[in-house]
């Protein structure tokens, strides 16, 4: 076909290019929307479970040898069915009726468990360079040219293909099989289902395992696109797919579909011209290398932004929400005193011994651990104000607290400022960034204001940070980001114990900070705002600026938290401390443990710091029976399995959504409380 | 003598530390129709979530026909199919389906899919006003009208036991009269009625039976007719009897 002029051809060309990554967006956006639309999950494990079924039909088709079909058959429709069937009975069915917030919380600990699981399971690990094949014959060899400008391959057909028959189809049973209808009735309110005489828990299940079947076929198609399966392109896929799923309100099918396909094109045709513009206009350049890559999450964070109708979407409340028990009040409220006195007295006690220890005892490695553990308490407590106070979730901590340490970088490199002075610029400038921040997003609801701020944790990423002037640019890749430990007059904080004392007293200032807030006005309009948004404004609450307050505080603890992390190791190292995926890791464990106060922040950050010199390292057991020599064969743990444990500790998130250690309280309160009365009543 | 359709036996209930019952015993036979008065806070409604299956008992037991049901949220559908079905109290609507996929997530399990049309018949002959709106999301209906929705559903399948949860509550007096008139007509078809209201008067002309609930106790079973007499002489904190 010819073209009357270049700019045309070329326009043309960018659509057909951008068709094949197009579809791989709508497959995954239409999964992604499958089951929002039949369970109201969220599911960020979606691209954990089609990497399960992609590595199983690696697994089956290239090192088993099987035939194609088999191979197709046993991951697509036995093992995926299957996933979705026990995520559905061991998990999602307690989470019915349960916030957005612990939703997610939980599908983020499943995509990085799910996989881990699954190679641990199948003796799985896929090689760099191996390529899956596609489950047609010869998929990658044979092309077809339509127009004569650009060639599809028979893979990239079978993905449109399946794209486009797996949207009728869904369509389809939504609009015509009573399934269809009570699945989503389910999804708005499961009694509401049983009383219309349905069996609501075997609806759920169905649901479970189409979506997970098409999650499964997804996975399998895309695969070929790689050169080797890791479960993070998966997640970074799903995430990009959110955009397309976004433009359909995650209900709408064919509008999921359009939106893949848009996201696809949108970036060839940018893509397309960007460079020869960027040729006539040097200006653009840094912009043409930056921005592609970050393209997506842009464009996501965009949509959420400036589309107001996701800004409207609410969830539909459950009109029978009132048959569930209110949550409980926090344990420490219903203590008996005399507990609260000794666990007041204990806590002392083992702090102070812990203190003793490491003062007297620790070498240089594990006064190192300990700092971290304090500092990373301390970046938690920006979670206990947004996510414990406020209520809503932030996946964008990691990135405050990335500017922080990149301000105290640039400060110290640029100008030799004080770190400390540094410190809190560093602080200030999150705040300023995360009230920015949060003018545009906190208008969206529950997950979607989770969304966004992932979208510009990524687009900080993969954006900002090649920026000289926040990540060091290519200076910084030869010399790393180093920062100094600070100096106050005679004070030299590059011992490490000095620094230690350093970190427990900011630790010890943010927390009181913490609390006063709590107890303060802002604390009481956050609860307040928990309980009923329209009740609140009713009685003249403005939900705005609590809001942006708790934003721009919590940015700024993460931001100061961020400064002493990179005071602490000497260099800022961002992929390894902030990046997007770790700032999730964060998220799951601060939750999981408990967000509402601030001990579980402490905590939660021992258990991020320490858990795996402790545990998996014997380090705790090699104590307890006096010799590492005497520990058992298997010690040390292989890492992995601190990410298998982290999926069960989000699992078992699941059952307790006031957090473990909460529950862990509540339960032994329960019990002491029954045992001292029922002392006194013998008395 | 066949054992009642519906029968608690010492039930207790709450919610999470709060208890609402505390030890109730009720029982409705085949095509009778009981009213269950009491204050605001008295453990109707939870009765009522009890009866239907929706809410676990602590302690005590649910029969049905005599079986000991296993009660629970995932339990409901099992009183459902056992013809025991429960108008809750409230906007009780999926508001993100349409009224008419409302009512045939009902209608087709009841009636099939060759009865379904028949069944929506029937609903939009009861309220006109549904008819009009069957393609309306029903989350954008007004308070009367879900409610008519919720009523809709439960009035046209003439079940065994139809369980209504304050059904008047929101709806004009020409409506309640309405309803409470295709309220007689289906218990005149064999329906028996559990009936919890605080238009007592109504209540208590429609069924023959009546029990009165006080702070999560039964304190007066009796014939309706006696019960208004009784209602007079305790002193009630608000929905006084008419």
């Amino acid at each position: 076909m010819i073209l009357a002029s270049g700019f045309f051809e070329d326009l043309f060309r960018g659509v057909l290019q951008g068709t094949p990554p197009g579809a791989v967006y709508a497959l995954i956006a239409l999964g992604f929307v499958l089951t929002y639309k039949t369970s109201g999950v969220f599911n960020l494990a979606f691209g954990a479970q089609a990497y399960i079924s992609a590595a199983m039909y690696f697994k089956v088709h290239s090192v088993w040898g099987w035939p194609k079909w088999a191979a197709l058959l046993v991951s697509v429709f036995v093992l995926a069915p299957l996933v979705g069937l026990v995520l559905e009975r061991a998990i999602f069915r307690h989470l019915r009726t349960a916030s957005a917030v612990s939703k997610l919380v939980v599908t983020i600990g499943l995509s990085v468990a799910l996989p881990e699981i699954f190679n641990w399971a199948a003796r799985f690990s896929a090689v760099a360079g191996r390529q899956i094949t596609g489950i047609v014959p010869d998929g990658a060899g044979v092309y077809y040219d339509p127009f004569g400008i650009y060639r599809f391959n028979r893979d990239e057909l079978a993905m449109m293909a399946v794209a486009l028959a797996g949207t009728l189809l869904l369509a389809a049973l939504f609009r015509f099989t009573m399934m269809g209808l009570s699945m989503r009735a389910v999804v708005e309110s499961p009694r509401m289902t049983e009383l219309s005489g349905v069996n609501a828990n075997r609806v759920s299940a169905f649901a479970w395992a189409l979506s997970s079947t098409f999650a499964g076929m997804a996975g399998v198609l895309i695969a070929p696109r790689f050169n080797s399966l890791s479960s993070g392109d998966y997640f970074t896929l799903v995430i990009i797919a959110v955009a397309a799923a976004a433009t359909g309100l995650l209900i709408s099918l064919p509008r999921a579909l359009l939106g893949g396909l848009g996201l696809g094109w949108f970036i060839a045709v940018f893509n397309t011209f960007l460079p020869g513009l960027a040729d006539d206009h040097t200006w653009l350049r840094p912009f043409q290398e930056n921005l592609t890559p970050s393209l997506p999450f842009v464009v996501l964070f965009a949509i959420l932004v400036l589309w107001r109708a996701v800004g409207r979407q609410r969830e539909a409340s459950d009109p029978l929400a009132g048959v569930d028990p209110p949550p409980p009040a926090l344990a420490a409220l219903e203590r008996h005193p005399k507990l609260t006195m000794f666990t007041r007295l204990f806590g002392v006690f083992f702090v102070t011994v812990v203190g003793l220890v490491v003062w007297f005892r620790a070498d240089v490695l594990w006064m190192s651990l300990v700092t971290k553990a304090v500092i990373i308490a301390l970046i938690y407590l920006s979670v206990t104000v947004i996510t414990g106070m406020g209520g809503q979730i932030s996946l964008c901590q990691g990135t405050f607290a990335a500017i922080g340490g990149f301000t105290v970088f640039q400060m110290a490199d640029r100008f030799n400022m004080s770190v400390l002075a540094a410190a809190l610029i560093g602080a200030a400038l999150a705040a300023v960034v995360g009230a920015l921040l949060s003018l545009p997003v906190l208008r969206l609801g529950g997950v979607w204001l989770a969304i966004a701020t992932l979208a510009f944790a990524f687009f900080f990423d993969a954006v900002m940070v090649k920026f000289s002037w926040v990540g060091g640019g290519s200076t910084a890749l030869l010399t790393g980001t180093q920062v100094p430990r600070p100096l106050i007059g005679p004070i030299d904080f590059a011992s490490d114990r000095a620094f230690l004392v350093l970190a427990v007293v900011a630790l010890v200032v943010v927390s009181v900070v913490v609390i006063q807030l709590r107890e303060g006005t802002i604390g009481r309009t956050l609860a307040a705002l928990r309980g009923s948004e329209v009740a609140a404004a009713s009685i003249g609450i403005s939900a705005a600026r609590a809001r942006i307050v708790a934003f721009a505080v919590s940015a700024a603890i993460a931001g100061l938290g961020g400064a002493l992390l990179a005071m602490h190791q000497q260099n800022v190292n961002y992929a390894l401390n902030f990046a997007p995926i770790v700032a999730l890791f964060w998220l799951v464990v601060v939750v999981a443990l408990g967000s509402r106060t601030v001990e579980g922040a402490i905590q939660a950050g021992a258990a991020f710091a320490l858990f795996e010199p402790l545990i998996l390292q014997g380090e705790l057991l090699g104590w307890i029976v006096r010799g590492e020599e005497r520990l058992p064969e298997f010690f040390p743990l292989s890492g992995n399995w601190r990410l298998i444990l982290f999926g069960l500790m989000a699992m078992q998130f699941a059952r307790h959504p006031e957090g473990l250690v909460e529950h862990g309280k509540r339960r032994s309160a329960t019990r002491i409380n029954g045992w001292l009365e029922a002392r006194e009543a013998r008395a | 003598m066949s054992a009642p359709i519906l029968e608690l036996r010492e039930v207790e209930a709450g919610y999470g530390p709060f208890r609402a019952l505390f030890g109730v015993s009720l029982a409705v036979g085949a095509g009778e129709a009981v009213a269950l008065v009491g204050a605001n806070g008295a453990g109707k409604t939870t009765l009522a979530r009890v009866a239907s299956g929706l809410l676990v008992p602590s302690a005590g037991s649910v029969h049905v026909d005599g079986a000991q049901i296993e009660a629970g949220v995932t339990a409901a559908w099992r009183f459902v199919r056992a013809g025991v079905m429960h108008a809750p109290e409230g906007r009780s609507v999926f508001a993100s389906l349409t009224v008419e996929e409302n009512l045939a997530l009902s209608f087709q399990r009841a009636f099939g899919r060759a009865g379904l049309a028949g069944g929506l018949d029937r609903a939009y002959e009861l309220f006109p006003r549904l008819g009009e709106r069957r393609g309306q999301i029903a989350g954008t209906l007004s308070g009367g009208e879900q409610r008519m929705l919720s009523l809709a559903r439960v009035l046209v399948e003439s079940p065994r036991l139809l369980i209504a949860d304050e059904l008047s509550l929101g709806l004009a007096p020409m409506v309640v009269d309405q309803v409470f008139e295709t309220l007689s007509q289906i218990r005149a078809t064999g329906t028996a009625l559990l009936i919890v209201e605080q238009q007592v008067g109504h209540a208590l002309e429609l069924c023959d039976r009546a029990a009165v609930l006080e702070h999560g106790l039964i304190t007066w079973q009796g014939p309706s007719n006696e019960a208004g007499a009784v209602l007079e002489s305790r002193l009630f904190e608000s929905g006084a009897p008419h």
